[in-house]
């Protein structure tokens, strides 16, 4: 897909971030505006997923044999995937309107529970996304299955130690059908992750345990396309793909970024129509 | 006597290693990983039939689970595997969120649980793993008690689609049950048919079970004795049937008290038919170094205790 058009459906992403976290007055906009590049770059560039060949719809089943797959291990950045995922038409749009609230399909953190299609595994106690992609690469290579594993973390997330035991385990066991992020806004709850717990270098950390580490800025979708289409050429040697993907926290909302205020709090009225008027409704709100 | 005898001692974890060696034939998807306990485990003859199904994790348990958990959604069958300490205490949220809340097809088989691990002490001796299992929500808890039955589970639960925690321990133990039996999950076994008090045990303390049956036979009591290898889904009806006949009631168990066998029948006849019941089973401690037999005893979790405890009941009905 064309640079243009992927940026024009990020813009219909962030307006229903936005939306649905304003709409139930709770949920992380932040993050999710930082990685909604990222997100719209895979689901509608990057991956091969799996379409009816009929009509061209995506089709979900569980195992996602044969199609790329996609964990979200920071699954409180939940709104930028469920808005991906039902503009991508796994699931109707309007159900967006449903998130956090009860009886919905959205929960505040992603789950299989509720069978949503597009969601696998559950994620929200951080650090164990990495694990599950690890675990779902090498399935795929007992499948004799070529298709690729994209996992995303947080940089916060990173204070996890079961991180580090998968970091040690994928490039041991020449994991090298995966591509694992790192959504470096250094930010977390807290403050700055230089204050809270400082990563330091995470591209040494990485390449020190056996990774191909790549850096990206997160937020330039020509980049990111690039940045994509190179990982992918260096699969299947052995190595486990690693990109930092610098990001703005609250990227594309003028008052949301450069702070970590905007982690976990919702817009009021005035605060969702200012943010609304920076991005145009291209594809149509919920 | 008792019409139980048995000609050999084998530990349950020999057990699930006899299991998995079969699985390894007759299950193209069963896949394992183990964090560096392979000996303990008995996993050699899987791992020399089948290298390329099975994931050494090194000593990362909270990994592990999680791995597991992705090599189920691409339509593996995985045994995690570690001491049962390691296994389900400290990777409590891997497995309530990657295995239990997702719903994953992920077993999660321990060895070493409870006292009888012996001499490494109270460290790995976990005494809560089934009250922390059961507590999930779909998880099914299996505590065999022998190497027969240890066998049968292994293979039965590679067979049911969801997540199973399953219970062995270290110790060579009396193998009293059939070889090659159909183990059916969350279905109690009558071992010895009693009128005056019901005996329900899971894992090692069955056997100790059916010795107390023996000694209360020669008090003129007669004991049921059922094995209770599947603490959830709980066979609320075989229990129901028995206590009926008896009218009172010993659960006997290598766990604490709080959280285990007993408590989850308790928790079951409270609210439909209550009776007496007494239990055997740790009483809110930690275990300690020592000879499996002479912890056994000192914690009273043996033939002596469930006769006494029995006797107990009785008197209260």
């Amino acid at each position: 897909m064309q640079k243009q058009d992927l940026i024009s459906i990020a813009s219909q992403v962030r307006r229903d971030i936005l939306r649905m976290v304003h709409g139930c007055q709770s949920g992380h906009p932040g993050g999710s505006l930082g990685c909604t590049d990222l997100l719209v770059a895979l689901y509608f560039d990057a991956m091969n997923l799996k379409l009816n060949s009929s009509n061209d719809q995506v089709v979900f089943n569980m195992s996602g044999l044969g199609e790329d797959l996609f964990f979200l291990s920071n699954g409180h950045i939940s709104p930028v995937l469920y808005s991906v995922l039902a503009r991508r038409g796994y699931f109707p749009i309007n159900e967006l309107s449903t998130f956090r609230k009860i009886n919905s399909r959205l929960q505040g953190h992603p789950t299989p529970h509720e069978h949503l299609e597009g969601i696998r595994i559950a994620s929200g106690s951080l650090g164990q996304g990495l694990s599950v992609s690890i675990g779902v690469a090498q399935a795929k290579k007992l499948n004799k299955d070529s298709s690729v594993v994209y996992c995303l973390m947080g940089d916060g997330e990173q204070n996890e130690g079961q991180v580090w035991e998968a970091a040690m385990y994928a490039p041991h066991h020449k994991v090298d059908n995966l591509i694992a992020f790192i959504d470096v806004n250094g930010q977390q709850i807290d403050g700055p992750t230089e204050k809270i717990m400082n990563n330091r270098d995470l591209k040494l950390k990485y390449e020190a345990f056996g990774w191909k580490v790549m850096q990206v800025d997160g937020n330039d979708m020509g980049e990111l396309q690039v940045c994509l289409s190179n990982a992918k050429k260096m699969l299947g040697n052995e190595i486990p793909i690693m990109i930092l993907m610098k990001t703005e926290m609250g990227a594309g909302v003028d008052f949301m970024m450069g702070s970590h205020k905007w982690h976990g709090v919702a817009p009021n009225d005035q605060q969702l129509e200012v943010a609304l008027s920076q991005l145009s409704e291209t594809l149509g709100d919920y | 006597m008792s019409i139980y005898t048995y000609e050999t001692k084998k530990d349950t974890r020999s057990g699930f290693g006899a299991g998995m060696e079969f699985l390894s034939l007759s299950n193209p998807n069963v896949v394992a990983l183990c964090a560096d306990l392979i000996g303990s485990l008995k996993l050699e003859p899987f791992i020399k039939n089948c290298p390329e199904r099975f994931f050494q994790t090194g000593i990362a348990e909270a990994n592990m689970i999680g791995i597991a958990a992705g090599l189920s959604i691409g339509g593996y069958i995985p045994f995690a595997t570690t001491f049962a300490n390691f296994g389900t205490g400290r990777v409590y949220d891997q497995i309530r969120q990657s295995v239990a809340y997702s719903g994953k097809n992920v077993k999660i088989a321990c060895s070493h649980a409870g006292l009888t691990l012996g001499e490494d002490g109270a460290t790995h001796q976990i005494l809560e793993d089934i009250g922390l299992m059961k507590m999930l929500p779909g998880m099914v808890v299996i505590n065999p008690c022998d190497y027969n039955q240890t066998k049968a589970a292994t293979i039965a639960v590679a067979s049911y689609n969801g997540p199973v925690y399953l219970r062995f321990g270290r110790p060579v133990v009396p193998v009293f049950t059939p070889e090659n039996q159909e183990f059916i999950i969350g279905k109690a076994l009558k071992l010895i048919e009693g009128s005056d008090v019901s005996i329900f045990a899971t894992g090692h303390l069955v056997w100790e079970s059916i010795l107390a049956a023996d000694i209360l036979k020669e008090k003129g009591i007669h004991a049921e004795v059922i094995n209770i290898h599947t603490i959830k889904p709980l066979d609320t009806e075989a229990i129901l049937d028995s206590v009926k006949k008896t009218g009172c009631l010993v659960s006997a168990e290598e766990h604490q008290i709080n959280g285990g066998l007993g408590d989850s029948i308790a928790q079951y006849l409270a609210s439909s038919f209550p009776l007496p019941q007494e239990f055997v089973g740790v009483n809110d401690s930690f275990g300690e170094s020592g000879k499996p037999a002479d912890l056994m005893d000192k914690y009273g979790l043996n033939a002596k205790s469930i006769v006494e405890k029995a006797l107990k009941a009785i008197s209260r009905k």
